[in-house]
């Protein structure tokens, strides 16, 4: 037993994980945060046989963590239990093939990204994607995203050299910005280099979390130790590592170490230099390092911080960050996740559940109307924009825009709207 | 009044009643038994669920040892449904001599207990949990046993061999005429009416009650009732049994049984069966002891405490007819104490139960001039053919049924069709009989969220009146109460915090009408005692010097 399984004595019983459950709320297919943690957990055993199916119904959306009084690590509890699953072969090929398709989002865009235009028409295409739901069990109306034909590492090192010896910060630019939306990582670069930091970019690949949310344990093993042997040296320099992928730093943070065991030094020193973007940018503003963002943005937007963001237990960083932009008015959602949770609502088995989760984040975002949406994660971007046809930007891009930057298309358009 | 004639009379519905009732039953006795509250109520269903290789003993008493793999191997066979095949350890931590290792290895072999040395890497692979101090460690084939399941299916079996068992019949006394004890007179709690049984023989079965049981016949048999408290960890900290290599002392195991993990156990003589305290220092000391096998268990959230006796016989007359070995005695008051028609089974250990019963019913068939086989060894209990019972069961079941909408009691996953099936089947009675049938309230909440429901679920269908399914719920809070009370601590504090704000506030329990308790009501511990009393044992030590 590890912490996170030890942390189910904490349980007692009072069922507000229940109550806050997304998942549970909209489906009988899965029993609940309380059911699936630490009452399941009492059952499972190391040399036992596999007893769990309904506990790959939990997103991993860790809404249950979060408002747990007694400090049960619910949501690891059951990934631990899926991956499990994954390891008991109680998980069957084709799922696990739909799984790692939908997880390694790394090897994908390396693949795809070269022929982006290609893959785009293909993977937009209505027929193929009948053809995916039904041979793979990817969600025929899911959304995808588009690959970029720009990518972010290429684009970053292609760019003369800039040099400060003010600060400097390591840059963990996640699967999306990478492969997807390299205008994330573009405003980040932007702002950070306003602030005279200088970006580095060192060799990295994905955070592994899509593959630990599939139970893939052993395969997310390779990419966390692979980043810790990239990124180590910088943290050990004092050098922070950022993101502005709240689910990465997330898993860099917390997700891997514990999901996988992973208590060493090494994790630990990782974890303790790894911050979100905007929990760094705050510390900036908190030691009056901070650039002041000048240029009005005279918009009202609805915002939603995602779970994995709340699950940093770092208060709302980007919201601060936000109320810098002048005129900028900001309406924050209540709903607890917009149902994505990674490669959850891509399923077939799995969509309609997604969809449902996200309703009252749906309905908030369309009462609120505007012409963007904005979100700090990437999936629940395209979740976002798939439900309600609201294009969704990152924070980033607004701060960038506010500092003058104007290669954020998406916020110009909406200032020129306005 | 009622009455009743039989053939053999068994008093006492633990591990040895019902196990002598299905032997008798088997060899085609008229057979009766009465239990004076639930079945498996006693020290039965208050050990700490070993089921022995014999390792424990293989230096102390030898014998014993030989006997417990004997029937290991039997109830292996017989009702692998009520076992769980998790082995044990025998692991020497730093606190024990290595210099009992080749004695125990000798005794193993002499007692032909399977024994086999396994690497520390690999034990730690096994149980990551256990002191990385620990040098060595050998296995042998213990397991842990469900006690209230296999006394459930020996009375079951007993029934289907045309047994009766009268649970709630509390003996009054024994029906002595003359010379000759003739059956016993009963107080059937549940109907409150007074009930005579008469039979050719009485199996005096009533365990740590024996002597009292013999009294009421003016029959001395002395029992020293030695109380073993044990303590429950809330979840399982290891999956094997694990055991400390040297002589048997005080808190030198670890069981883990269901969901559970069991500490144990003291062994401290007490003066009455039914009356008895939980020490805090019997608690400290099992915590204690299982630091030295997992590092940081005593900082693990503790469930519950209890206690059962064991019955030791002390033997008070010289005499050549008794049949006495050193694991349990078997008395024939005829030649012993001139008194015929009653012999007396006591002692022994969960483990050797059917060897027990078997012993007991050979000396049936003796008294009454009728010799039979005894088939239970062969012949397996309802239900065998489901095989050993694992740790993962209930979830399987219920992810397959997909009955987890259904459930009453949530920490052990007891549906509300295993509650129906209880109280139709299994003839429950009370909410506790419930518990002892499908572990109802026996988690982590201790009754906090499925107490209520099963009332309901009693209510309903025994067609209770209001008033006697509020004393019902009473009753049982009460019974969960009594194991909490030792160990209110850390997350257990909390825990019962909030069942006494459901309880007592929000549902007003006490204040329900109705009256205070049932005639079915639990026993209770008694109060600690603040000074004196059963005293630790370095204080014991101090007193002696």
């Amino acid at each position: 037993m590890n912490p996170v399984e030890l942390s189910l004595q904490n349980c007692i019983k009072c069922n507000i994980c229940v109550t806050a459950c997304p998942v549970a709320a909209v489906t009988d297919l899965f029993p609940g945060p309380k059911y699936e943690g630490p009452q399941a957990a009492r059952f499972r055993g190391s040399d036992q046989p596999m007893p769990d199916s309904s506990v790959d119904y939990c997103s991993g959306c860790r809404v249950c963590n979060m408002v747990c009084p007694t400090g049960v690590k619910i949501a690891e509890i059951n990934a631990k239990a899926r991956g499990g699953m994954v390891a008991a072969g109680a998980v069957s090929a084709r799922q696990r093939l739909r799984n790692n398709l939908l997880a390694r989002s790394a090897d994908l865009g390396r693949l795809a990204q070269p022929v982006a235009p290609i893959a785009n028409a293909i993977l937009n295409n209505r027929l193929v994607r009948i053809v995916t739901e039904s041979v793979l069990g990817i969600a025929r109306e899911a959304p995808l995203p588009s690959f970029s034909r720009l990518r972010f590492s290429k684009w970053f090192h292609g760019r003369p050299k800039t040099v400060s010896a003010k600060r400097q910060v390591v840059f963990f630019h996640g699967c999306s910005t990478e492969y997807y939306e390299p205008r994330v990582g573009q405003a980040a670069v932007a702002v950070l280099e306003a602030n005279g930091i200088e970006v580095i970019v060192p060799p990295q690949g994905c955070c592994g979390l899509p593959l630990l949310s599939n139970g893939e344990f052993d395969a997310a093993r390779d990419y966390h130790a692979s980043n810790i042997s990239s990124l180590l040296a910088y943290a050990k320099q004092g050098i922070p590592i950022i993101g502005t992928s709240t689910s990465c730093t997330l898993t860099l943070k917390e997700e891997a170490p514990e999901l996988l065991d992973y208590y060493g030094e090494d994790a630990q020193l990782l974890a303790a230099h790894t911050y979100d973007f905007h929990e760094y940018l705050l510390e900036l503003l908190e030691q009056g390092e901070l650039l002041m963002p000048r240029r009005p943005i005279p918009l009202t937007l609805a915002y939603h911080a995602p779970c994995q963001y709340r699950a940093h237990r770092i208060g709302r960083p980007s919201l601060e960050i936000m109320g810098l932009i002048p005129e900028l008015n900001i309406i924050e959602s209540q709903a607890a996740c917009c149902g994505i949770a990674g490669t959850y609502g891509y399923k077939r088995e799995k969509y309609q559940i997604g969809m449902d989760v996200g309703r009252p984040l749906f309905e908030f975002v369309n009462s609120v109307g505007g012409s963007v949406a904005v979100c700090d994660s990437e999936t629940c971007r395209w979740q976002i924009t798939h439900a309600t046809g609201i294009e969704t930007v990152h924070p980033v891009e607004l701060l960038a825009a506010a500092y003058g930057y104007t290669g954020c298309d998406r916020v110009e358009k909406a200032i020129a709207g306005s | 009044m009622r009455t009743i004639q039989t053939e053999v009379l068994i008093v006492g519905g633990g591990a040895t009643g019902t196990g002598v009732a299905r032997d008798c039953a088997m060899r085609g006795f008229k057979t009766v038994l009465v239990e004076s509250r639930d079945l498996a109520h006693g020290t039965t269903g208050r050990y700490h669920g070993l089921l022995h290789s014999g390792g424990r003993y293989v230096v102390k008493d030898p014998k014993a040892a030989a006997e417990c793999i004997e029937e290991n191997r039997i109830l292996r066979r017989i009702m692998p449904h009520c076992l769980e095949d998790t082995g044990g350890f025998f692991v020497v931590t730093p606190y024990d001599d290595p210099e009992f290792v080749p004695k125990f290895l000798e005794g193993c072999r002499h007692a032909e207990v399977p024994v086999e040395t396994v690497p520390i890497a690999e034990m730690l692979r096994q149980e990551p949990l256990l002191n990385k101090e620990i040098s060595h460690c050998f296995r042998v084939p213990d397991g842990s046993a469900d006690s209230f399941m296999a006394t459930e299916l020996n009375a079951e079996s007993s029934r289907q061999y045309g047994a009766s068992i009268l649970n709630y019949h509390h003996v009054m006394n024994l029906i002595r005429r003359g010379d000759q004890v003739v059956g016993a007179l009963c107080h059937d709690l549940v109907q409150d009416e007074q009930v005579a049984i008469y039979a050719d023989l009485t199996v005096n079965a009533a365990g740590a009650w024996a002597g009292k049981i013999a009294a009421t016949a003016d029959i001395l048999v002395k029992l020293l009732p030695g109380k073993g408290t044990m303590v429950a960890i809330s979840h399982r900290a290891v999956n094997t049994v694990i055991n400390r290599c040297k002589m048997p002392s005080d808190g030198d195991i670890i069981v883990p049984i269901h969901t559970v993990s069991v500490l144990g156990t003291t062994d401290v003589q007490v003066t009455d069966p039914d009356h008895f305290a939980i020490e805090p220092w019997e608690v400290q000391l099992m915590l204690d002891e299982a630091d030295k096998l997992i590092p940081g268990a005593s900082e693990m959230r503790i469930l519950r405490a209890w206690a059962g006796v064991r019955p030791l016989f002390q033997e008070t007359v010289t005499t050549d007819s008794r049949d006495v070995t050193r694991a349990y005695a078997l008395l024939d008051h005829a030649p012993r104490d001139g008194v015929d028609g009653v012999i007396t089974i006591t002692g022994g250990k969960w483990t050797t139960y059917r060897m027990m019963a078997e012993a007991t019913t050979d000396k049936v068939c003796q008294k009454l001039d009728s010799p039979r086989p005894c088939r239970t060894h062969l012949e397996s209990l309802p239900g065998a053919e489901r095989g050993y019972h694992h740790l993962g069961a209930r979830l399987k079941r219920l992810e397959e049924e997909r009955s987890y909408g259904q459930l009453v009691c949530e920490c052990e996953l007891v549906t509300i069709e295993d509650v129906h099936h209880s109280i139709s089947e299994g003839n429950a009675r009370t909410v506790d009989d419930i518990r002892r049938d499908v572990r109802l309230g026996m988690g982590p909440c201790q009754g906090g969220f499925c107490t209520y429901r099963a009332v309901g679920i009693l209510h309903e269908v025994k067609k209770l009146e209001n008033s006697a399914s509020n004393a019902a719920l009473r009753d049982f809070l009460r019974e969960r109460w009594k194991g909490l009370r030792p160990i209110l601590w850390g997350r257990q504090l909390k825990q019962a915090r909030l069942d006494e704000l459901i309880f007592l506030n929000l549902l007003n329990v006490e204040q329900l009408p109705g009256p205070p308790a049932t005639r079915l009501q639990p026993t209770m511990y008694d109060e600690p005692s603040t000074t004196g009393g059963s005293a630790a044992p370095s204080e014991r030590e101090e007193a002696g010097k």
